[in-house]
């Protein structure tokens, strides 16, 4: 009876501790293995884009809330969509989003990356986790990530490179689109930029 | 005397700038960026020159030179550019990181073999990105309207009259007096720059839908992020990370500039200032090359 009851406690304990990961450590954690396989893959650094891709898919994008992101990316428009609309809109966002993460990360080389301490009170449910990736001869640059607590563990739902975040640039390129043609030609112009990287990279 | 009276009429071109932006503002789409159409013009004629000249050379020097060759180029200028990125911390009333750009000048002039390494960051000591115009916006001054310079890419008023005023006035490289010296030092300086950017400048390329806005917003924010030194005063996030599904139909599309005309009026002025440079390091994660002259990146060039 006894080893089973501490063996149902270590399960349950395990289940807490995978959604209950503070998210400075997480996203700690998910950069240290990911530049510890960067690291040792030679492929990945001689640019093997399947590999990275391979890599984002597995280890980050777990971590990412898409549908959070597009629906900020849209804005006012999100509301206007029809949920076919919504759909196709996630997934193309989540397309030209992995690959933009992608090409970013094949460019790593050795950068030390520094976090920021995370002051947070128990009951917040969204924070920013600060970091700054520094490297001889650059000067340092900012690496914030936006996240919120989810019933999944917490997720980021925006980066900010240099003080540049990520979907506030994307909600101007959007709104401009959807001005000139409306929501399905902001859906046809991501369909085919994702169409056209990919043939670019073949 | 004649650099602070110089400053003055600066400052007062600027304001100037701004005020007359304000007005001029109500026909555009976008309040930072009255200018549209020729700002497009002209980002579309660098875009020309950076596809046809400067970024086919940059790719030929490139390959022709090693890695670490470049490098030393790249501290060699950079050692260089740290004197006057000392004397704007000094402006900007922060002389402790005036100490430290100081002393990286002379580790890296001393043990760095010229400028050619740089030694002062096993030091700890950073190098910072500060120019006239981030001085200017320190000071309080509005960044006026969005503009695209001829060849020196993404800018804003104040920012392009620092620049092109300022910052060029005090380049070591420009008060050379032999002409034929001046120019090849230029020449390799933004070819090396350039160089720097090229996977930068891939990674926007695939990223953006349309390239205009994507490095006109991405220059803005980071140029304002700079002037606070990478903390700016935090944006209401509440309202942001408001999901948009949430029936609040009263909340403006905040980040939707394009949508919201009134805006600029809503947002304290020296805010609606502070807007700036460097596009493409934005995505470059954790590669984020050369996060300083990333303006280029855009295939708006940058020659410094």
């Amino acid at each position: 009876m006894k080893p089973l009851l501490s063996l149902l406690f270590a399960m349950v304990s395990s289940v807490v501790l995978a959604q209950d990961v503070a998210p400075d450590v997480l996203v700690k954690r998910i950069t240290a293995e990911v530049i510890d396989i960067i690291k040792q893959d030679k492929d990945i650094q001689a640019g093997n884009s399947k590999k990275i891709a391979d890599l984002v898919e597995k280890r980050i994008l777990p971590h990412f809330s898409f549908a959070r992101m597009t629906q900020i990316a849209l804005a006012v428009n999100w509301r206007r969509a029809t949920p076919e609309q919504k759909k196709q809109l996630t997934e193309e966002f989540k397309t030209l989003l992995v690959r933009t993460y992608s090409n970013a990360l094949a460019l790593y080389r050795d950068q030390r990356i520094d976090f920021k301490p995370l002051h947070m009170r128990p009951d917040d449910v969204d924070v920013t986790v600060k970091s700054e990736v520094r490297q001889r001869g650059k000067q340092p640059v900012t690496l914030h990530y936006d996240m919120e607590k989810t019933a999944h563990g917490w997720k980021v739902y925006d980066v900010k490179v240099g003080g540049v975040s990520l979907i506030t640039n994307y909600r101007e390129d959007f709104a401009g689109q959807v001005r000139e043609s409306g929501i399905d030609g902001l859906i046809k112009s991501l369909v085919s930029k994702n169409r056209a990287a990919r043939s670019d990279k073949s | 005397m004649i650099f602070s009276s110089a400053i003055k009429r600066l400052c007062a071109t600027a304001v100037l700038g701004w005020a007359l932006s304000g007005c001029a503002t109500t026909g555009g789409a976008n309040p930072e960026d009255p200018l549209q159409p020729i700002n497009r013009a002209i980002f579309g004629f660098n875009d020309s020159f950076d596809e046809f000249l400067l970024k086919p050379v940059a790719e030929a020097y490139r390959a022709a030179l090693p890695e670490p060759v470049r490098a030393g180029v790249t501290n060699f200028f950079s050692n260089i550019e740290d004197v006057w990125i000392g004397a704007n911390n000094l402006l900007q009333g922060k002389p402790e990181q005036a100490l430290q750009d100081m002393l990286r000048v002379v580790i890296n002039t001393i043990f760095g073999i010229g400028g050619v390494l740089d030694v002062a960051y096993d030091e700890g000591l950073d190098k910072h990105n500060e120019d006239f115009g981030q001085t200017l916006g320190r000071w309080g001054i509005g960044s006026g309207p969005y503009l695209v310079l001829p060849f020196f890419g993404p800018s804003t008023l104040r920012d392009g009259v620092a620049r092109l005023g300022v910052d060029n006035a005090v380049d070591p490289v420009w008060t050379i007096d032999r002409v034929s010296t001046r120019n090849s030092l230029y020449t390799v300086r933004a070819v090396n720059t350039r160089a720097g950017l090229l996977d930068a400048a891939r990674v926007m390329e695939q990223a953006a839908l349309d390239k205009y806005r994507f490095v006109r917003d991405a220059y803005l924010q980071r140029r304002r992020s700079l002037i606070y030194d990478g903390d700016p005063p935090s944006e209401p996030k509440a309202k942001r990370a408001a999901a948009p599904d949430e029936t609040t139909v009263r909340q403006p599309p905040d980040f939707g500039r394009d949508d919201m005309r009134n805006a600029a009026t809503e947002r304290p002025a020296n805010e609606t200032a502070n807007l700036c440079f460097e596009a493409s390091a934005l995505f470059v994660y954790p590669g984020t090359g050369a996060a300083d002259d990333a303006a280029v990146a855009s295939g708006a060039i940058s020659i410094r």
